[in-house]
Order: structure tokens, then C-alpha cells, then sequence
């Protein structure tokens, strides 16, 4: 098993005629994603590589039936292509698209939480969700995972790709690495994936990696302590990070007093969750709690 | 993206939130004549994008003209905090009965516009959310439907606003609201909202934050923000489109992703060092960004070593090093570069390193390594063989 995407997966990608779309899209699937379909409005008829594309969401469904929906559109263009998504039934939207305004994902997630309770948002400004030897979606470098027992799920990308790395490289493999995107409101938080990994059996424990600003690391502190029976190893990155400045994602900021390093680290400790100081740290507590050997430093 | 005060006051006006008839200026003369013609008494009002301006006297009340000159003298180029103040804004001061509190803000944990409102205003509302929580009135908004007027009547009436002003809290409440939604705000607050001996409802400060994501909806917004004050080199980097925040230290630091670059910059710390700065190369660095990177890197002063620390995924390792090796031909660093290549094509980039053979860069292996490298560069230690 593993949580999300796997074999059954039927993706469709809106931006897929743009440079990265067709680009990712491609390498998707020559890991193996089943890729029925794309969506750019104008542009139905045509196809990339022989995947067909559609002008809208609603005849892609109704020709070629994805469950999960890619979004590599720019920023102005991302809310609308989530919602007609998800109107169209797809259940799984992954929206890689980075700098959509704050205001919009706000709109998105209630509106998807009020008219489309059966679609699951990930994303946006994430680098998506790989499960290795099933199906890639996004942009996450698969050659460094292989499949395994480990969950990983992280606001971030090249910090998942260094501690999967790692533990990559003491000899375990990954169930899913899910990635939830570095935004100030993301469609899915850390707790709806943990609920994921919890419940998958190949998943037996689960790396967290967190970072500065909102208070989601907080929230899976207090739902690991009451629901999780699987171990979940953290990181938490920007302790040096100064108060009100903008750490490269949108939702990395500390406010105020709120939303620092040290209070995650600390929350998450308080409920019995380990916490590596440095990404190699990390890796290692992953690896001792599953029992191998120390991991070599990458 | 901050405001300054007078530039918020001038949203609130623009959506129908009572604000002081007032002017911005950078010079004492202007000063005076602003005042002259907004009528005294004058407040003169310091504008900077930091809190304790009226503790640092950058806050002053003046009766007549020769006040109004004195102040405006005094209050236009002081250092508040690091803060060179600038502009100042001269308004009419405002008789007061009481002092409220009202904001709007994005709440992250909720997924939903929070409204605050309190009749403890004037004062720092951190303080009051933690000793008297009970007259901090907190209310979410449903992000679909919005604030409506009997919600924000509840709201007032809830917090103990007086019965006469109600109406004109509550028409305050929706009007910062339409603030906040229509100027893509993710904070507007204002501190302290005031009620006048005759019962009118004003703001008299502002804080309103806008998402920079959003400013493509707002051409009229992106002149915005304090930019005198700004950091030259994070202007810079702004213009060219590259994420960067400057910080206190000696260690100039690039990485890909920010997650990556954050956890470098506490990982150096935690040996000992002390980053100069926040550089996200971003994914998919190409050779002519490593360029464009480096020069920012360097046009600090401080800076006295640099660290790479690079995980390629859509990042290629080949193109760091190709950059990095133009870079130096380009500029000729003088101080010392510790690179870690690792990730997609990281073999083929630290050859093309090892060829190049720049004169004080070396290989680390690992991002721990790395670290410790960069801070002995940086204290003037040598770490043997360059890459």
C-alpha cells in the first residue's frame, strides 16, 4: 500500500502544453503514472506526446475519467482550474503551482470543504506526492527514493529530498512522500496525511518535517498524542529565522511571537515526538527506531 | 508586504473607514504647511514600519506653526530602531472619549477570516489577549458568505462597545473587512479605533499587511511600502526576482528550495557560525541565475566566506557548477566558497569543479561538513585542500 497515488492512479494535467507542464507530465509518465489526459483551455484537439488534451476539466472527465488532477497553471489561473477539478468529480488535486494568492487558496479551501467534500486538495506550491515504484506526481526526483516503509510528508521539497536521501542510503524505503507545499493555507494539512499514514498498513513510521510560521506542526503534535500508534520522527527547519521576514515560502513567517521554531520543536517534544536538530539527525532517529544501522551522512 | 500608517489610512478611506484628514511629507516645510492647512492642533507622525515610535518620540502634538516646525524638524531623519524616518505624516489631532481595537486578520489554523474587536485599545493587544482574554472578542467569518453588518453588530455588542456607538463600530467592522478582502490584506488592524467626544467612530492608526502574491490584482498598491528603508540588497534581489533576506552574520549562504536554505542557515548556526543571509536559488537553478546569485551574495561587505549548499532535483548539479565557475571568472571572489553538491548529475558537477580549479573553493560531502568548513573559513581557519 501506500497513501494517495499508486497504480489505480489516472492523472490529468491543466497546464500541460506550458514548458514545466509537459516537461514534469512526461517524466511522470516514464515512471510509470497512468497519464489519461491534459486540460488547456483553447487547446482541445491536440496532444502532448499522445496524451490528449481537453479545453475544460468537464470533458476530460466525461472522456478519458481521472481521479487525480495535476495543476501546473500560473498563479492567476490556479484557483479556477482547482475548483473546475474538483467539479468535475476528480477527487485527488495536486497543484504544484507556486505564488497564488493567499486570498484565493483561502476561497478554494472552503469552497472545496462546502461543495466538494469528496476532493482532497494537496498542495498548492508543493512539490507533490511520490509513491516509489507505483506512480510520481509533481516533481519530486523519484532515482533517490525506492519503495519501503516509510511516510514522509513535509512543507517543503529539497529538505524532504536531503532526509529521504538519507534514510534512503542506510537502506529503507519510502511508503509515500507527500508533499503539503510551503503556503500560508494549504488544502491539506499535516494531520489529514498522518490520518493517511496511520491507517495504511505498509507505513510503519512517519518522518514530519516542518518549518517556521501558522501552527500546523502544533496541531500534529496533539493529534499524534491521540491518535497515532505509529512512531513519526520531526524536523523543524528556521530556528535562525528573524521574526516578521518572509523565509522564500509564502507561509514560512514568524508573526509576532508566533509560529517559531523553537515552539513546534517544542509542542512536538511535549507529546513524545522525537525531534532531529539537523536534517542528518532526523534521519538517523527515523533509521535507529526502525531499526538499522546509524546513517552515513550525506 | 507592510504599509506604512499613512498608507493604510489612506485604504481605510478609500473603502469608508473614518480617518483624520491629513497629509504625508518629507521636508519641514512641507511639514508646516501641511499643518497650516489640515488646521491646528496637529499630530506629527513619525512613519516607519516599526512599533515604539511614540516611546522614541517620534510621536508629538503640536499647538502652532512653531511646534509644528520644531517636531517636524526633530522627527524627519531620526533613527527609530535602525528605521530612518523619512516621510511624516501631519494630521489633525482628534479629541478622544475612548480608545477601541478592531482587526481583521488571515487565520492560518481556521482557514477563515478572524474578526477582533476590543474596547482595550490603544494599548499592545498581545497583552490583552493574554491577561483579560474575556474583552478580546474573537469572531471567524465564513470566507464565502463575508461580514455581514448584524454579525458585526453582534460583535460590537458582545465587546462592550458603549450602546450609542454600535452602529458605528459595527460600520467600521464591515468597512475594514472590505479592506481586507478587496486589497488582498492578510492583516488590517487598526490600533486604537477612536470614539470622539461627538460619538464619531475613526481610526487613528493603521497596520495592513498585503500578499505580495496578489499585488498583480492591485497595480495601484505596488508602490506601496516603506522602499527607502529597505535593505539595498534585498530591493535588489527583489527586482530580480530572487528570494532573499539579509541577516546579521558573516557566512553568505545559497541553497535550492527554501526549506533546504533555512535548515542550512540553522545547521551553520549550530556550529558555530553566523549567516549573512537567506538565498533561495530557487528549483531549476540555471548557470546565469548561480551568476546573478553569487553577485548578490557578495555585494554584502560582511560577508566572509560562502557556503553552496545544493540537493539537486530539478536543480542540476553540472549547471551550480557551470554557474559557479562563470560566476568567478566574472567577479573574482575574494573570499573563500564551500560547495556541496549532491542529488541530480552532483558526480559530473563536482568534476567540473575539480577542473576548474578555482583558486579558494572547496568540496564539502555532506551539509554537516559543510557547515563546519564554512565557519572555520569564516574565523579565518584554513581546512586544508581546495576542490
Amino acid at each position: 500500500m501506500s497513501v494517495l497515488i499508486d497504480e489505480r492512479t489516472r492523472l490529468a494535467v491543466a497546464g500541460i502544453t506550458g514548458r514545466e507542464g509537459t516537461f514534469h507530465t512526461l517524466n511522470n509518465r516514464n515512471y510509470g503514472t497512468n497519464v489519461v489526459g491534459g486540460v488547456t483551455p483553447g487547446k482541445g484537439g491536440q496532444n502532448v506526446e499522445g496524451i490528449p488534451v481537453f479545453d475544460s476539466w468537464e470533458q476530460a472527465a466525461a472522456e478519458v475519467q481521472p481521479n487525480t488532477a495535476m495543476i501546473f497553471v500560473p498563479p492567476r489561473f490556479a484557483a479556477d482550474s482547482i475548483l473546475e477539478a474538483a467539479a468535475a468529480g476528480v477527487e485527488l488535486v495536486i497543484a504544484i503551482t507556486e505564488g497564488i494568492p493567499a486570498h484565493d487558496e483561502l476561497r478554494v479551501y472552503n469552497t472545496l470543504k462546502r461543495d466538494h467534500p469528496g476532493t482532497r486538495l494537496i498542495g498548492p506550491n508543493c512539490p507533490g506526492i511520490l509513491s516509489p515504484g507505483k506512480a510520481n506526481v509533481g516533481i519530486i526526483p523519484a532515482s533517490f527514493f525506492k519503495a519501503g516503509n516509510v511516510g514522509v510528508v513535509s512543507r517543503s521539497g529539497t529538505l524532504t529530498y536531503q532526509i529521504g536521501n538519507e534514510i534512503a542510503q542506510a537502506g529503507f524505503g519510502c511508503s509515500s512522500i507527500v508533499g503539503i507545499g510551503g503556503d500560508p493555507v494549504p488544502g491539506s494539512s499535516f494531520v489529514d496525511v498522518l490520518e493517511l499514514f496511520e491507517a495504511d498498513d505498509e507505513t510503519e513510521l512517519v518522518v514530519l518535517s516542518g518549518e517556521i510560521g501558522g501552527s500546523a506542526e502544533e496541531e500534529a503534535a496533539e493529534y499524534i498524542a491521540a491518535h497515532m500508534s505509529k512512531p513519526v520522527v520531526a524536523y523543524i527547519a528556521g530556528f535562525t529565522a528573524p521574526a516578521g521576514k518572509q523565509m522564500g515560502h509564502a507561509g514560512a513567517i514568524v508573526s509576532g511571537s508566533a509560529g517559531t521554531a523553537v515552539a513546534k520543536a517544542q509542542a512536538l517534544e511535549a507529546k513524545g515526538v522525537r525531534v532531529g536538530r539537523t536534517p542528518t539527525e532526523t534521519a538517523s532517529i527515523a533509521v535507529e527506531v526502525l531499526g538499522g544501522a546509524a546513517v552515513t551522512a550525506s | 508586504m507592510d504599509l506604512l500608517e499613512y498608507q493604510g489610512k489612506q485604504l481605510f478611506a478609500r473603502h469608508g473607514l473614518r480617518v483624520s484628514s491629513g497629509k504625508p511629507v518629507t521636508t519641514v516645510d512641507d511639514a508646516v504647511a501641511a499643518a497650516d492647512e489640515v488646521g491646528y492642533p496637529v499630530v506629527v507622525k513619525a512613519q516607519v514600519l516599526i512599533g515604539g515610535r511614540g516611546k522614541a518620540g517620534g510621536v508629538k502634538l503640536a499647538a502652532n506653526e512653531s511646534e509644528a516646525r520644531e517636531h517636524a524638524s526633530n522627527i524627519l531623519g531620526m533613527d527609530i530602531k535602525g528605521h530612518i524616518v523619512r516621510t511624516v505624516w501631519i494630521e489633525h489631532a482628534s479629541d478622544i472619549a475612548s480608545e477601541y481595537y478592531a482587526s481583521v486578520l488571515l487565520d492560518r489554523s481556521a482557514k477563515q477570516p478572524l474578526v477582533m474587536f476590543s474596547t482595550e485599545g490603544g494599548v499592545d493587544i498581545e497583552e490583552v489577549a493574554e491577561k483579560t482574554p474575556e474583552k478580546l472578542i474573537r469572531h471567524h467569518v465564513d470566507a464565502l458568505t463575508g461580514l455581514s453588518h448584524g454579525e458585526a453588530v453582534e460583535i460590537a455588542t458582545k465587546g462592550g462597545a458603549d450602546s450609542d456607538v454600535i452602529d458605528g463600530v459595527a460600520d467600521a467592522l464591515v468597512a475594514l473587512y472590505e479592506v481586507w478582502l478587496q486589497e488582498d490584506a492578510t492583516l488590517a488592524e487598526i490600533n486604537p479605533l477612536i470614539v470622539t467626544p461627538d460619538r464619531e467612530v475613526k481610526a487613528l492608526d493603521s497596520k495592513v499587511s498585503l500578499d505580495g502574491n496578489a499585488l498583480y490584482r492591485h497595480p495601484e498598491n505596488q508602490g506601496l511600502s516603506d522602499s527607502e528603508n529597505e535593505d539595498p540588497i534585498e530591493r535588489r534581489a527583489k527586482e530580480e526576482g530572487v528570494q532573499y533576506v539579509k541577516l546579521d552574520g558573516d557566512i553568505g549562504i545559497l541553497g535550492n528550495g527554501a526549506g533546504l536554505v533555512m535548515s542550512t542557515l540553522d545547521v551553520v548556526a549550530q556550529a558555530g557560525g553566523s549567516p549573512a543571509n537567506f538565498l533561495d536559488a530557487g528549483g531549476g537553478s540555471n548557470a546565469e541565475k548561480i551568476k546573478q546569485a553569487v553577485d548578490l551574495l557578495l555585494a554584502n561587505d560582511a560577508v566572509k566566506a560562502v557556503l553552496f549548499n545544493i540537493f539537486g532535483g530539478i536543480t542540476r548539479c553540472d549547471e551550480v557548477a557551470t554557474g559557479l565557475i562563470a560566476a568567478f571568472a566574472e567577479i573574482k571572489p575574494s573570499v573563500p566558497f564551500v560547495v556541496r553538491l549532491d542529488g541530480t548529475n552532483d558526480v559530473e558537477g563536482r568534476r567540473l569543479l575539480a577542473e576548474a580549479a578555482l583558486p579558494n573553493v572547496h568540496a564539502a560531502k555532506t551539509m554537516n561538513e559543510a557547515a563546519e568548513m564554512v565557519v572555520a573559513l569564516a574565523a579565518g581557519q584554513s581546512v586544508g585542500a581546495a576542490a
